[in-house]
């Protein structure tokens, strides 16, 4: 048993698979590009973040030296160092967004979870962050929870959203006010010709 | 106007499925193979006449830069590199292109490692884009299981594959040497060049990056030919570009639109124009964020190129058009942009470290005009000294948004410090 199985994290079968398949992706003796893939791994099965722990592990598995997995765990942002809420709802607050009302969307947000960005909420369903520029402009505001975009938001609908949410209900994600994708809304303005063929 | 049958990603929207039947019906992966059997040099010199520059932001001529690779390996493997880490604000053309068009980019990783001898393609996608990534793998399973990648890859006798390889948060990652830092395991720091990728790339080797929606309409160029891309747009501006048309218009949206389409137009025809009308336009960030903003007199008439957009100062970059109208607080949207960069730079270089976060605090106080008129020339200075003096051009980036907003809207700066201290005054 090697140091770091003994501090408690060690891969499921499901998740030792997948750190193969994503180290089989680079050349031999490259093993260490696998290192974000694997440190995203990592922190989904640690149910939200990534410590010491997971970190030395993971540099075990790949042979190479802890701090050099530290740097890249503290380098990028989508690794969390705290324990975080079940979902993670960051605001996009950059200028395309915030033209669009993203402050009202995120004061709808904390008026309605009682938290602050940053902070989690007392019963660990959310944690509120923001993120820059999520890269969903024409579709501004945009809120991703979890793994997924929420689109044209109101400060009705993402209260609602929210709500559905912690009430274990399905919310679909991408638009909320009707269109498809980065269309325009109502008339299409252009590949009408393939839209109607299909 | 650009017409449906010259437009290239005909599922921008998603209308219809993004798997392999689907783009085989639009025409995906039609005769690949022959089209690799004219040869390296046929498709090199095909992309450099049909006059395509890279869709990444700096316009740098694809084929030329295609041409850049070593003809013959000196015993290291090339590599293709694609940069799918989108998050120039304002941009949001390349998820388009990956989610519902995933087998164009496939196709022409495969044309494009081919032309470059390279042995296999990594996609670098922004790691927020998880659903993306999802339809990445997906598609490029689809192509492996049909014999379009891997060993002999369509039946051309040539081996060649494909990877995603996500992102974790780092808007600096799309400069291409950090990215290539990142793909090695690395945090994303931007590497000094020479050597230039092309020579010296990603584990060692020799690599190309580029763009997405670059290599995505490669294999409609070389099906099409070079004559009929660089017969839409302008000289030196050629072919079709995807717009994204964010902030102040009515109906926000991508578009695919030929080069060289006027500004005015481009936002009327597509984005149903400026919300309140064309004459509540206060100003356009006509390039993604890193661009200068121009105002409305340059709006009524300035044309989307590349050429056109450096003649006014500013620039094409990802094609993100930034709309604001007459309520804008545009020193308060630059502001937002100098935040952005503040918390984007990776720290390397002292004068964008540094840098950035001293403009971003000046910017701050302008914003309620809590500064002295003499600032203003500083703050340019500043901005002077940061640009061209980084290891990459995050700190041009970061320099640029607010030399825009003082060639234009000085005025409305200096009203603010008016007013801020004739307040304090009273």
């Amino acid at each position: 048993m090697s140091t770091a199985e003994k501090k408690g994290f060690c891969w499921t079968k499901e998740n030792e698979a997948l750190a193969q398949h994503h180290i089989a992706k680079y050349p031999e003796g490259r093993q260490q590009s696998a290192v974000m893939p694997l440190l995203d791994i990592a922190q989904r099965q640690n149910g939200g973040h990534v410590t010491v722990e997971i970190m030395e592990y993971i540099a075990d598995y790949l042979d190479m030296p802890a701090i050099r997995v530290q740097e890249v765990a503290t380098f990028y942002t989508m690794y969390n160092h705290r324990p975080i809420g079940k979902h993670h709802v960051q605001v996009c607050g950059t200028t395309p967004c915030w033209l669009r009302g993203s402050d009202k969307i995120l004061a709808a947000i904390e008026a309605h979870l009682g938290i602050k960005k940053g902070e989690t909420t007392a019963d660990g369903l959310f944690t509120l962050g923001e993120v820059e520029c999520a890269g969903a402009c024409v579709n501004a505001p945009v809120v991703s929870i979890g793994d997924d975009y929420f689109e044209d938001l109101s400060p009705e609908r993402v209260t609602e959203i929210l709500d559905m949410i912690k009430d274990g209900k399905d919310v679909v994600a991408g638009p909320q006010n009707g269109r498809q994708t980065s269309a325009p809304l109502g008339e299409l303005t252009s590949l009408t010709e393939f839209v109607e063929k299909a | 106007m650009l017409q449906d049958k010259d437009r290239i990603f005909t599922n921008l929207y998603g209308h219809e499925p993004w798997n392999l039947d689907a783009a085989m019906k639009r025409g995906d992966w039609d005769g690949t193979k022959e089209l690799l059997a004219k040869g390296r040099d046929w498709i090199i010199s095909e992309m450099k006449e049909s006059g395509l520059r890279g869709r990444g932001g700096a316009g740098f001529p694809t084929g030329l830069k295609w041409s850049f690779m070593p003809k013959e390996s000196d015993g290291r493997p090339s590599y293709l590199v694609v940069n799918a880490d989108e998050g120039e604000p304002g941009t949001c053309k390349d998820r388009d292109l990956m989610r519902h068009d995933p087998h164009k980019l496939i196709e022409g990783c495969l044309i494009a490692g081919f032309a470059m001898n390279a042995v296999a393609a990594y996609i670098y996608i922004r790691g927020e884009f998880y659903r993306e990534a999802e339809v990445l793998n997906a598609a490029i399973e689809e192509a492996r299981a049909k014999g379009f990648l891997g060993k002999n890859a369509c039946g051309s006798g040539y081996d060649f594959d494909v990877h995603v390889h996500r992102g974790a948060g780092a808007y600096i990652c799309g400069e291409e040497t950090a990215l290539i830092e990142s793909l090695e395991g690395k945090k994303g720091q931007p590497r000094l060049k020479p050597p230039f990728p092309a020579n010296v790339g990603v584990w060692g080797c020799p690599t190309t990056v580029n763009n997405v929606e670059s290599i995505a309409v490669a294999p409609t160029i070389l099906r099409r030919g070079a004559s009929w891309f660089a017969g839409l747009g302008r000289e030196n501006n050629t072919g079709t570009k995807v717009f994204c048309i964010s902030g102040h218009v009515n109906n926000p949206c991508n578009v695919e639109e030929e080069m060289g389409i006027p500004l005015k137009e481009l936002i009327e025809k597509h984005a149903g124009g400026v919300r309140g009308g064309w004459d509540n336009l206060l100003a356009v960030i006509p390039g993604g964020s890193s661009v200068p903003v121009l105002p409305k007199e340059i709006c009524d008439t300035v044309r989307m190129d590349f050429d056109s957009l450096r003649d006014v100062q500013s620039g094409l970059g990802t094609a993100a058009v930034i709309v604001m109208d007459k309520s804008t607080d545009i020193v308060k949207a630059i502001a937002r942009l100098s935040e952005f960069y503040k918390h984007e730079s990776c720290g390397q270089c002292t004068p964008c470290r540094e840098g950035t976060g001293w403009m971003w605090r000046v910017m701050e106080r302008l914003v309620v005009g809590k500064a002295d008129k003499e600032e203003i020339d500083m703050l340019l200075d500043v901005t002077k000294q940061i640009e061209g003096h980084t290891i990459c051009a995050l700190g041009d980036a970061a320099a640029w948004p607010i030399q825009g907003l003082m060639r234009h809207f000085r005025h409305e700066v200096e009203a603010r410090i008016d007013a801020y201290h004739a307040k304090a005054a009273e």
